[in-house]
């Protein structure tokens, strides 16, 4: 039961990964981002029921808390000053190439975690190339993607990736460290929708190709 | 050749052939109803086929033998994966022919000989309808043979009753990220082969969207029922297929008559009920634009491929 509740979370996080990939509408894009995060609160909470642990409850309590709670609605205030830019028209990499890429970015990451789980195969470590994937997945989104918002969701795709394979290795970072990446998480989205916000004032667009030039 | 396959091979063919017109009406019901219309009621595509039997046969000058046999190697390869495939009955008639790449194959070929057919009018809407055809099976066939394939993998057999008995026998496998990833990237495929919304619109003949109808445009009587009918079978056994790899319950493991008749009903139940849903789907979803059909389709071979990645790596 255990290796399936953690297998099924693992499946969940690559799903919402991809979803991102594929889907254009931002608010859609939060969305799955937000359901991401229940995943990863539920991969943190089946670690937590299997070791039995008060403090690993207590993390996946916050997780979810962060990063489907909080997080999300964040991205949902930067979004609402938006209006006219509500979907990601044109990223760099078409959807189907990107899509294309991402299936040759799993493989990629299935072939350089190989090491890492012949250490201590077990159940949670084999599932590493998952959060490796989803790493992989995140990068490829912050770069490839214009808007100002994606690629905000790209880095915080990358960060649930390594949360992930964090608690995949080590099943507890211990509280402290976990509150600390928390926190620094929250800060950078708070101050990137400030950037956001100040950016669309300035030059009414978020899109980060149009600021490669000096101007006066 | 076992007693169950035998049954299942007599019951199986006469069922989708009597059953898959009704599936149409049900679907097209369930949508009217939706739309708020009366609708034309279930029966409606059986009595559409019996007026299109009844008259004459007429083929376009300066068409050849392909476009007269099209239908019938439609029919024909349809009707032969709907005697193998363990729909009622784990076990097959023809237990070779029951195998993952011949059924894909053989409802490959059923689409290959249509879109062929098209060619043969020499107009301009069946060479289009063809070649837009074309286009989306050859992105369809990768992805429904990889996505069937990792279910396979943990089985190590690509015979589809094996697939379905053993998943029969370890229920516990249906809540993994393989057969999630994998049901997601069929039901897309399922869609896309099958003509529906919002890759084709089984109910238009709008020149600018209509792929299937585009190149059936010039059939008319008796060639048509049978074009009509395939397709209706076709969208039957693909969502028997997805039915009974997903949840095979109900599907008869011995050869009793009370067995099997909870076979063939577990069958209707499901398929009414994926069909229903994708009837129901269809009213909330607008019609995708061709140049945005590849890009649905990659994003379901990505599934497919994960699918098969999980299945190797979180064994």
């Amino acid at each position: 039961m255990y290796v399936q509740l953690l297998d099924l979370a693992c499946g969940a996080l690559l799903l919402t990964a991809v979803l991102v990939l594929w889907r254009r509408e931002l608010v859609v894009i939060i969305r799955v981002f937000a359901l991401q995060g229940a995943a990863l609160a539920v991969l943190v909470g089946v670690l937590a029921a299997h070791e039995n642990s008060a403090e690993l409850w207590a993390v996946a309590l916050g997780v979810f808390v962060l990063r489907a709670g909080v997080l999300p609605y964040l991205l949902r205030r930067a979004l609402a000053g938006a209006g006219e830019s509500r979907r990601e028209a044109s990223p760099l990499v078409n959807v189907s190439a990107s899509l294309l890429a991402a299936a040759a970015l799993t493989l990629l990451a299935y072939a350089v975690s190989q090491p890492l789980v012949a250490l201590a195969p077990s159940a949670a470590t084999q599932a590493i190339p998952v959060g490796v994937t989803v790493v992989l997945i995140g990068f490829f989104v912050l770069v490839t993607r214009r808007r100002a918002l994606s690629q905000l969701v790209g880095f915080l795709l990358m960060d649930n990736g390594i949360t992930a394979v964090g608690f995949l290795t080590t099943t507890s970072v211990g509280l402290v460290v976990e509150l600390g990446v928390s926190l620094d998480v929250l800060l950078a989205v708070l101050v990137l929708q400030v950037l956001t916000t100040r950016m669309r004032e300035t030059f009414g667009d978020t899109d980060l190709d149009e600021l490669r030039e000096l101007r006066d | 050749m076992s007693a169950l396959g035998v049954v299942g091979g007599v019951v199986q063919p006469v069922l989708i052939v009597a059953g898959s017109p009704l599936l149409v009406g049900v679907m097209r019901q369930v949508r009217a109803r939706l739309e708020g219309r009366a609708g034309a009621g279930v029966g409606q595509p059986w009595r559409d086929l019996r007026k299109l039997l009844r008259k004459e046969r007429i083929a376009p000058r300066g068409t050849s033998e392909v476009f007269r046999f099209a239908p019938l190697v439609l029919v024909a390869t349809t009707l032969v994966v709907a005697v193998v495939v363990p729909f009622v009955a784990t076990e097959s008639a023809l237990d070779p022919v029951a195998d993952l790449f011949a059924v894909v194959a053989l409802l490959a070929l059923g689409a290959v000989a249509l879109a062929l057919a098209g060619l043969d009018t020499g107009t301009a809407f069946g060479g289009m309808g063809a070649s837009r055809e074309m286009t989306i099976l050859a992105l369809v066939e990768p992805t429904l043979l990889v996505a069937i394939f990792a279910l396979s993998v943990r089985v190590g057999s690509t015979n589809l009753g094996t697939i379905v008995s053993s998943t029969l026998q370890d229920p516990a496998r249906v809540i993994s990220p393989v057969s999630l990833l994998a049901a997601v990237a069929l039901v897309v495929v399922i869609v896309a082969e099958t003509g529906r919304i919002p890759v084709d619109n089984p109910s238009t003949h709008l020149e600018l969207t209509m792929v299937h109808e585009a190149m059936v445009l010039e059939y008319a009587g008796p060639d048509l029922a049978l074009v009509e009918l395939a397709s209706a079978m076709r969208l039957s056994v693909f969502l028997g297929l997805l039915a009974n790899l997903f949840a095979p319950w109900g599907i008869a493991t011995e050869a009793t008559p009370l067995a099997v008749l909870i076979g063939v009903l577990a069958l209707m139940v499901k398929v009414g009920v994926l069909g229903g849903l994708l009837a129901a789907a269809e009213v909330f979803v607008a019609k995708l634009r061709l140049f945005r059909v590849p890009e649905l389709l990659a994003g379901s071979f990505l599934l497919a491929l994960l699918a098969v990645a999980a299945s190797f790596f979180l064994a």
